[in-house]
Order: C-alpha cells, then sequence, then structure tokens
C-alpha cells in the first residue's frame, strides 16, 4: 500500500462511516427497483476479465475490503461458468437477501400478469363509490367508482418502471461523474466533487417539486427524468470514494504503462472491480426514485390519471377515504411501497457481501 | 483556522451555485420563459392578469434585457430581498408569505431533529453497546422496516386514526380558529397541540437513521486500542462505552445530521401537506397548485440557503469537536 492510502485511513474512516450510515439512512426514504435482475446479470460478463486473475493473486495479501472476494468470484466464475453464478450463489445464501429476492419475483410477476391477476380494468369507475372492502371489491372502491385493488395491481408497473429507469439514469450520471472524478483527480475532481457535494446538500424533494412544476407536461416520464437528473449524487460519492482506493493498484499502474487512456482505464479495470459497488447503488437509487415517485405524485405533480400507488394515495386524500373511512384504500398502497422498498433493501444486504467476505452468511 | 476558512469559502460557493441554479430553473423551458409560464398560467386562449405578468416579470428581470442582464437583475433582487409579490396570495409580497411560514417549520424541523437525533443516538449506543442482544435485534431489525414506510403515508395513518377514527387530535392546521393569536400560554397551548401529530409523524422515522448509524459505527470504537485501554482500566462498562466509545462513534453523525437535512426537508414538506400545517412545506404545495412561480421560487431558495447554513454550523462544529480535521485541513 502507498502512500496516497496511508495517509487516508482517518480522513476514509470519518467518510466511510459516513457513507454507511448514509446508505441506512437512504433506506427510509429511498425505494427502487425494477427487474432487480438488469443489473445483475450484467455483472458476470464484466467480471472475468482474463488479464486480470494473475496480477490480483499478488494482491491478495492486501487485506482490501472487495478485492479478495473478487478473486474468488473472478477465479470460480471460469470454473463454474455452466452453473449458477458464483455472484448469484453468493447473493442467494444470504438469507435476508433470498427474502428480498423471493419478494421482488413477486412484485414482477404481478406486474408483469397484471391484466390477468386484476379483477377489474383499473380506470373502469362504473362500480359504486366510495365502498368498503367486500368479496367484490377486496380492497373497496374509489371515490370516482374503480377497484382497489385492481389499481394496487397496476400500481406495481409504475413503481417497478419509475425505479428501473430512474434508478439506471441516476446511476449511469453517478458512475460517469463519480470515477471521472475520482480516477483523474486535480482540478477535474476538484469541480466534481464540488458538484458532488452541492447536489448532496441541495433539498431534493423542493428541487424535484420546482422543476416538476415547470414541465410543459405532467406524466410519468417527466417525473423519470427530474428523479434521475437530481439523484446522482449519493451514488457519485460512494464511485469516487471507490475509485480512489482503487486507482493506485498494481494492475492500474500496469495498464497505464501499457499506454491504456484514461477512459479505458476507467471502464475497463476499475469498474469490473467494483461492479457490486454499481449494483448496490443502482438498487438504492432505484429504491429512492420509487419512493421520490410516490411522493411527487402524492403531492399531484404526476399525471393524476395514471394508475399508481403515488397516485392512488393523492386520490385517496383529496378524495375523503379519511372521512368516509376506507382504511383499505389508505393503507394498501403505502404497505405495498413498504414491502417493494424492503425488499430491495434486503436484496442489498447479500449484494453487500459480494465485495465483504466478513458479511457473508455460510 | 485552514478549516474554517475552507469550510466557509464552500458556504459560499455553494450558496452561489444554488442562488444560480434557482435562477436556471425557470428559463430551462424553451422559449421565452416569461411568455411560456404566463400562458401556462392562462390557459390558452383566457385574457392575462396583469398582476400575474407583473410578478412573472418582476421574477424573471426585464425580458429584454439579455441572459446576462436578467442574471444581474436577480442577483439585485436577491440582495434587496425583493422577490416580487405572490399572486396566489395577492397583494401580499412573497417576502411575506415566506415570513410568515419560515417559523413554523423552522420550530417543528429543528425541535423534532434534535429530538431524534439525541433519542436514536442514545438507542445506536445502547444497541451497539449490547450487540446481539435482543433488544438490539429488535431494533436494527424492526427499525429498518418501519424506515422503509414511506414517511407521508405514515402522516396520513396517523391522521386518519388519531383524528378522524379516534378523534383525540385536530386534523389540520397550525393552531386552533378561535386561537387568538398573542404570547400567551392558551396560543402556545394550542400550538402545542395542533403540532403533536406533525411532529409524531416525522419523529417516528426521526431517529432511524440515527440508531443504525450510531450503532455501526460505534461497533467500530469497541474494537478500538482506546476502548480496551479504559476496560483495562477496570472502568465500569458503562463508562467505558459511553465516554469512550460513544464518544469517538458520534463524530461521523454530526456531518450526517448536516447532510440528512436536505432529504428531511423534502419529507417535511409531505407532512405538512398532510397535516395542513402552516409551514413553508404547505405553502410550497399550494405555490405549486397554483402555480405561484416567485413563491415557489423563494421558497425553494431559502429552503436551500436554509440547509446550506445548518451545513456550515455543522462543519464548525465538527471542526471543534474533532481536532484532527482542523490539523489534516482536509475537506
Amino acid at each position: 500500500m502507498d502512500s496516497p492510502q496511508m495517509d487516508m485511513p482517518k480522513f476514509r474512516r470519518k467518510k466511510g462511516s459516513l457513507s454507511d450510515e448514509t446508505s441506512l439512512d437512504n433506506q427510509p426514504a429511498l425505494a427502487g427497483t425494477n427487474q432487480g435482475t438488469t443489473p445483475l446479470t450484467a455483472m458476470p460478463g464484466a467480471l472475468p476479465d482474463d488479464h486480470q486473475p494473475a496480477t490480483r493473486q499478488k494482491l491478495q495479501e492486501i487485506p482490501a475490503p472487495g478485492e479478495s472476494v473478487r478473486d474468488d468470484v473472478a477465479a470460480s466464475s471460469t470454473r463454474a461458468r455452466f452453473r449458477t453464478p458464483e455472484w448469484f450463489q453468493i447473493v442467494w445464501s444470504n438469507n435476508k437477501a433470498r427474502v428480498g429476492i423471493i419478494m421482488l419475483a413477486f412484485f414482477v410477476l404481478v406486474a408483469i400478469f397484471a391484466p390477468w391477476i386484476a379483477p377489474y380494468d383499473p380506470q373502469d369507475s362504473t362500480f359504486l363509490g366510495a365502498q368498503a372492502p367486500s368479496w367484490q371489491h377486496w380492497l373497496g372502491t374509489t371515490q370516482a367508482g374503480q377497484d382497489v385493488f385492481s389499481q394496487l395491481i397496476y400500481g406495481t408497473r409504475t413503481s417497478l418502471i419509475v425505479g428501473a429507469l430512474a434508478g439506471l439514469l441516476a446511476t449511469f450520471l453517478a458512475l460517469i461523474i463519480g470515477m471521472t472524478a475520482g480516477y483523474l483527480q486535480g482540478w477535474v475532481d476538484d469541480v466534481l466533487s464540488f458538484f458532488i457535494n452541492l447536489g448532496l446538500v441541495i433539498p431534493a424533494l423542493p428541487l424535484m417539486i420546482s422543476i416538476a412544476a415547470y414541465a410543459p407536461v405532467r406524466g410519468i416520464t417527466i417525473i423519470i427524468f427530474v428523479i434521475g437528473l437530481t439523484g446522482w449524487a449519493w451514488g457519485a460519492r460512494f464511485k469516487r470514494a471507490q475509485v480512489i482506493s482503487l486507482r493506485t493498484r498494481d494492475y492500474i499502474t500496469a495498464a497505464k504503462f501499457a499506454g491504456d487512456g484514461p477512459f479505458r482505464i476507467i471502464f475497463k479495470e476499475v469498474m469490473p472491480n467494483m461492479m457490486s459497488l454499481v449494483v448496490l447503488s443502482y438498487i438504492s437509487a432505484a429504491n429512492g426514485a420509487i419512493g421520490a415517485e410516490a411522493g411527487l405524485e402524492f403531492l399531484g405533480l404526476g399525471d393524476p390519471n395514471t394508475v399508481s400507488w403515488g397516485t392512488m394515495l393523492y386520490w385517496a386524500n383529496n378524495g375523503g377515504a379519511l372521512v368516509t373511512g376506507q382504511w383499505a384504500w389508505l393503507i394498501a398502497p403505502g404497505l405495498a411501497l413498504a414491502f417493494l422498498t424492503t425488499a430491495l433493501v434486503l436484496i442489498n444486504f447479500g449484494v453487500d457481501a459480494l465485495s465483504n467476505p466478513q458479511l457473508r452468511e455460510e | 483556522m485552514r478549516y474554517f476558512i475552507r469550510r466557509f469559502l464552500f458556504f459560499l460557493l455553494t450558496l452561489w451555485a444554488a442562488v444560480t441554479l434557482n435562477f436556471l430553473i425557470p428559463r430551462m423551458q424553451p422559449g421565452d420563459p416569461a411568455q411560456a409560464i404566463v400562458s401556462k398560467l392562462t390557459g390558452q386562449n383566457a385574457a392575462v392578469d396583469p398582476a400575474q405578468l407583473a410578478a412573472v416579470r418582476s421574477m424573471l428581470g426585464t425580458p429584454n434585457g439579455n441572459f446576462f442582464q436578467q442574471y444581474l437583475d436577480y442577483l439585485g433582487n436577491l440582495l434587496t430581498l425583493n422577490f416580487g409579490l405572490s399572486y396566489s396570495y395577492y397583494p401580499y409580497s412573497v417576502l411575506h408569505m415566506v415570513g410568515q411560514a419560515l417559523l413554523w417549520t423552522v420550530l417543528l424541523v429543528g425541535v423534532t431533529q434534535i429530538i431524534g437525533f439525541v433519542v436514536g443516538t442514545l438507542l445506536g449506543t445502547y444497541a451497539a453497546w449490547k450487540r446481539n442482544s435482543f433488544v438490539d435485534t429488535i431494533l436494527s431489525v424492526g427499525l429498518s422496516f418501519v424506515g422503509t414506510l414511506p414517511f407521508f403515508w405514515i402522516a396520513l395513518l396517523l391522521l386518519f386514526i388519531f383524528s378522524f377514527v379516534l378523534g383525540w387530535l385536530p386534523a389540520a392546521g397550525g393552531y386552533g380558529e378561535t386561537a387568538v393569536p398573542g404570547f400567551t400560554w392558551q396560543y402556545i397551548g394550542d400550538i402545542l397541540y395542533h403540532s403533536i401529530l406533525p411532529a409524531v409523524a416525522i419523529l417516528i422515522t426521526a431517529p432511524i437513521g440515527w440508531v443504525l448509524g450510531m450503532r455501526n459505527n460505534m461497533i467500530q470504537t469497541l474494537r478500538e486500542d482506546y476502548t480496551r485501554l479504559a476496560q483495562a482500566k477496570g472502568l465500569k462498562p458503562w463508562k467505558v462505552a459511553v465516554f469512550y466509545s460513544a464518544r469517538n462513534a458520534i463524530l461521523p453523525n454530526v456531518t450526517g445530521f448536516a447532510i440528512s437535512l436536505g432529504g428531511i426537508l423534502g419529507g417535511v414538506v409531505l407532512v405538512e401537506t398532510v397535516f395542513d400545517y402552516p409551514g413553508m412545506g404547505r405553502l410550497l404545495f399550494e405555490a405549486v397548485g397554483n402555480k405561484d412561480y416567485p413563491l415557489m421560487q423563494a421558497l425553494f431558495l431559502f429552503t436551500t440557503v436554509g440547509v446550506l447554513i445548518a451545513n456550515l454550523i455543522a462543519d464548525v462544529l465538527y471542526g471543534f469537536l474533532d481536532p484532527r480535521v482542523r490539523k489534516g485541513a482536509q475537506a
């Protein structure tokens, strides 16, 4: 370990513990997803980079978090290419993550098969309004006479799509900004770090509200963009810290001597070694996006005519669910949001174990 | 000293960036922003209300001036705290409206966050100290789940249960309709009575981040040599936990406190809206609903500046608490 790292611990520990706490802190507010499989399937291709294991063996003596695991994964995934991928086994072997994956799979299935599961068209307002739960309407009907249960089923789609896409946009921005800042350092880092810090301190929801309020149209697309464009700062901060700790490794130096340019090094050498962190922050970002979407729509900044958990709560609040005592209309969307968020948080426990063997459960 | 200067410079720079962002947001849409806003306000063919037009113009600066001129006008208006007139609360000025709401939010957020921080830190200390005990498991697993519950949904449920079903607490407002504003016990009591639900809604989730953060930090510091030394000295276990481990573990939470404030304010917007609490969050919600753009911009600016000031205070405090930061001058 060379000097830049030696004089870092003090500084890093502060950062590290802060980010631990942030990630936890995020979890309440954050929420998110989609086919959580998308980010995960992106990994195996990235992991076994043929020219790396040899260099890495040497590095194993260095007790760097993330590094040794990568070796196991890289080494054995070549062996186990035709069985279940190693990364999946690790995530799956974590009890919490297993519960999370099952929960998420359930939500994904519900979203895909919504038309078959939902008893009615969610927009069909021909029923008697403001009815209590019954055999015909398991969760009652809305003020306008739509079936709450059908809305809940279809609402899953909106949350999953927003989480997936807004999370993707935020993670993409975070990757570019965080990795460039961490790798290049110097004035580029100073400028980008300033923007990262700015993004961290500016109150996100008021910012989203002001941007969304000017949008010429209301709807899910605009919400995805607003959330994605405002939600990258946490991820960028994580990635920058990670790159700073990786950039002085031997294999990076080797790549530099081989004449690789900075962007090739960032994406070919550095990124494969932080895939689990990228996935982790993707899931967090998606989680945050799902929460933010519900909040924005609850405030009426979405298109109130789309079916989503956020708009359900918007109508429940404005349509008098409180006064008429329709508890099911009020409780169901919130619980659905909470369970989806919990699923993603639980999966992240397993993803965390990818890069930190201490967290693995045997 | 260098540390403090750096923090202050960072504050000034972020302040400038936030102010500029606030200037740019309304101008991000294509075409003449003033025209776009006015046409949005009035719909396709309706007549333009001169008061609204004037308000938009004063918010955006002279439409004929170039971009840079508008920016200078905007900065000049800021320095004189001239935010124009609110057109949903015409003839009140934006500043007047913000001023009315400011104290409500500052009190609500301030009190709940301080309580949340203290309670959370104490619980986190206890959980880490009694790691893997029954209480610890309940705390870390239970709170993790509660933390995933949407902020505004908790507020809605509380409102539903305690105001509509049980009828114990008022459903809306910051004070009763018959209350006479003034510095009387009756009025203050009324305010407290009305703030119970919003405060509880925030307090249910507020300590969670601190509990989990403190627990994580303290599990680290419990392993440090100075903790072992304190144990070897034969100090009572609780003394070791509080004066050696907790004392060091609390540091990251101080910076975390400031940084998380931005996120908390988002939640406060929602909670205030649910309870119709007369603070900045509800005002922002109403400004958006009424398309009162000058008021909206000013509220965004005030909220951001508030968070930045809180961050500066936390940074300065951190510098006093942890001499290493001052010496290292690492920003």
